[in-house]
């Protein structure tokens, strides 16, 4: 019992919680920022696949590393626009659409990747973000490691949520944004166009989701296989609801969250012996599920969500 | 861009629709077979050929749509009385646990018996899989799309779990697989030396009886109300919420029958890959059929044909087969704007 509890108190498993909690936060943000403008996007699984393939891909060819990720965020922007023309616009069902647009960005992920791949086995491995330690901070003990010795892209992490919220609360763009997501015939009543600030919250989460993706190919794995997203982006989904849809609390839930599953882990050497492993793997969708369940009643959903706005139309 | 309601949607355009969105995608897979350097009709031909050029490729097809027919047909159900249920995964896989558990020698009893029961007992573990989360969204509000997704997960886990544990087949060499069933448990063959099985008819007996419940019943009445507006129906009287359960136990029911069929009908025993992505490809099957219980069998024959196709043209063309994934999520897209402009016309400004 006394390893168990020791697990807490070792700087690699928070450096490993803040590791695993990067993707999320990324798509939790963009997740987010589409439910805030009141347009719920299941397309968030396959868009990260998408992400995680075309920023690895780029990187492949000889592209930088930040080359990769806005080729990444650039995808998921495309497929955020066919989610947001067809959710907006033409008010198609919201649910269907995104499941239609998970299986389209996934399947032709990897349509494109057996084209371009078409001899290899094993995905070949890039040249990732390595490590950053800031000086003097990283230097602290337990917090250190874990906050200060990271690729950029976990401190790019950090820095979204906080421009995030302060688009979100502070500007007038994010003004617009939340009042889309509660009252569009009032935004449409100032003469705010509800299509295009919709359509551009999707565009800029999906992108947010694609970079979410590209993470785990270029600061995580190295490589690109299939399924490796493995139901992170539904995840995420219910990271939005724990998080009362906002980015301050979502980051707490994306890092609560890690750390369960980094501690899962190396819990499985000192009980796996009694427990199958496969308990501890469910151990993250069932955590999700009772999140979900607990935060429910207090959700303060966007009234808007899910709610198509259809001009001239009650 | 605006949208104006139609009048009530002519014949001709509920054909035209579906129509317009096949042929919609066969233009976005032609693009992307030419970017894979091959000639797109050629690439087409061959998928036909390899669906329906041959009795084998029809039966092969006809065997891939039978669980797609169930999975159909749960996502059809569901989706009419607005229940989101993403988990026609989990609760096919449900359905196989128990049709394994009872196949194995747990009854050793003639088929008349083992399988109506083992077919029930399916239905009824699917079902209770999807009540889960129908229930918490009925009592708590929780949003049924991520909990079935997640439950997904977690329902492979298991089985995998299972299949490491006490459904593992001693004779396997250690592969994670259960054992096969008796010979009395398996659904009989519907020719000699093929695949297909009666699971298929039972399958179109479905199609006809969900048919006649939503259409005829005044539980399919109250789906129906329930998904169309479901705060006119409460006004109506009609108890939305205990709907909702209904529908869920049902649909549950039916996405496990899929897992039925296919362990006592095609494969024999359970496995890990048992199901490649048949609950998702359910609710393109569903929307193909524009949610009509009757079209599930068409819509799931159309899929499972490119589904078998692709696979025999990516052994001769070299197109990767995940064109056939790609051809499906397409599909799934483009009807879900067709069955809208049969309702609405897109209007400028």
């Amino acid at each position: 019992m006394q390893e168990a509890v020791e697990i807490l108190f070792t700087a690699s498993f928070w450096a490993a919680a803040v590791r695993i909690a990067s993707p999320l936060i990324f798509a939790t943000l963009g997740e987010l920022i589409c439910e805030r403008a009141g347009v719920l996007n299941l397309g968030i699984e396959g868009i990260m696949t998408a992400g995680a393939f075309a920023g690895w891909f780029a990187v492949y060819l000889g592209g930088s590393l930040w080359l990769g990720v806005a080729v990444a965020a650039l995808t998921g922007v495309a497929f955020g626009l066919l989610h947001g023309f067809l959710t907006v616009p033409l008010a198609l069902s919201q649910h269907v659409t995104g499941i239609g647009i998970t299986l389209l960005a996934a399947s032709l992920t990897y349509y494109t990747y057996r084209i371009l791949l078409p001899e290899v086995d094993a995905p070949p491995k890039i040249q990732a973000f390595e490590p950053l330690p800031i000086p003097v901070l990283s230097d602290i003990p337990l917090l250190g490691p874990a906050l200060f010795n990271q690729t950029p892209l976990t401190y790019l992490a950090f820095v979204m949520v906080g421009v995030v919220a302060w688009i979100l609360y502070r500007t007038p763009a994010g003004l617009a944004v939340r009042a889309v997501g509660e009252n569009p015939a009032a935004v449409e009543s100032q003469g705010i166009s509800v299509t295009a600030v919709r359509m551009t919250a999707v565009a800029a989460g999906s992108g947010l989701m694609a970079v979410g993706g590209a993470f785990l190919t270029m600061s995580a794995f190295n490589s690109f296989f299939f399924e490796m997203i493995n139901g992170r982006g539904w995840v995420c989904i219910a990271l939005v609801v724990f998080g009362s849809w906002r980015p301050g609390k979502a980051l707490l839930g994306a890092i609560l969250f890690a750390a369960f599953d980094a501690y899962q882990v190396r819990l499985q050497p000192v009980i796996g012996d009694v427990v199958p492993y496969q308990v501890f793997l469910m151990m993250p969708f069932a955590l999700s599920i009772l999140a979900l369940v607990a935060m429910s009643r207090r959700a303060g959903y966007p009234k808007a969500l899910m709610v198509p706005y259809v001009k001239g139309e009650r | 861009m605006r949208l104006e309601p139609r009048p009530e949607p002519t014949i001709g355009r509920l054909v035209a629709a579906p129509a317009a969105a096949v042929a919609a995608t066969a233009v976005v897979a032609g693009l992307l077979v030419a970017a894979a350097g091959a000639s797109p009709f050629t690439v087409f031909w061959q998928i036909l050929k390899g669906a329906a050029g041959s009795q084998f490729a029809l039966f092969e097809t006809l065997t891939r749509a039978t669980p797609l027919i169930f999975t159909g047909l749960a996502v059809a159900v569901a989706f009419r009385a607005k229940l989101w249920n993403i988990g026609a995964e989990a609760q096919l896989y449900a359905g196989a646990v128990i049709t394994v558990v009872l196949g194995t020698g747990a009854m050793p009893l003639p088929s008349y018996a083992v399988i109506p029961v083992s077919m029930g007992a399916a239905a009824a573990c699917g079902a209770a899989v999807l009540y889960g989360p129908a229930f918490l969204k009925t009592r708590f509000g929780v949003d049924e799309v991520v909990t079935t997704l997640l439950l997904n997960f977690i329902a492979l886990l298991a089985v995998s779990m299972l299949l490491d544990g006490v459904l593992k087949d001693p004779m396997g060499l250690g592969w994670p697989q259960s054992e096969h069933l008796a010979r009395e448990a398996r659904l009989p063959r519907l020719a000699e030396g093929k695949r297909l099985h009666v699971g298929f008819l039972m399958a179109i007996a479905f199609a006809g009886i969900v048919w006649a419940m939503m259409s005829r019943t005044v539980l399919g009445y109250e789906m129906r109300a329930a998904g169309h507006n479901s705060g006119a129906a409460r006004f109506l009287g009609i108890p939305v919420e205990s709907t909702l359960l209904k529908t869920a136990l049902i649909s549950g029911g039916l996405a496990a029958l899929a897992g039925y069929s296919e362990v006592a009908g095609t494969k024999g025993n359970l496995t890990l890959d048992l199901s490649p992505g048949f609950g998702y490809t359910g609710i393109v099957v569903a929307m193909l059929a524009m949610l009509n219980p009757l079209g599930v069998v068409p819509a799931a024959i159309f899929v499972a044909g490119i589904f078998v196709g692709a696979d025999a043209m990516s052994r001769t063309a070299g197109v990767p087969s995940f064109i056939a994934d790609v051809v499906v999520a397409t599909a799934l897209l483009t009807m879900v704007v067709a069955i809208m402009t049969t309702r609405y016309r897109i209007r400028r400004g």
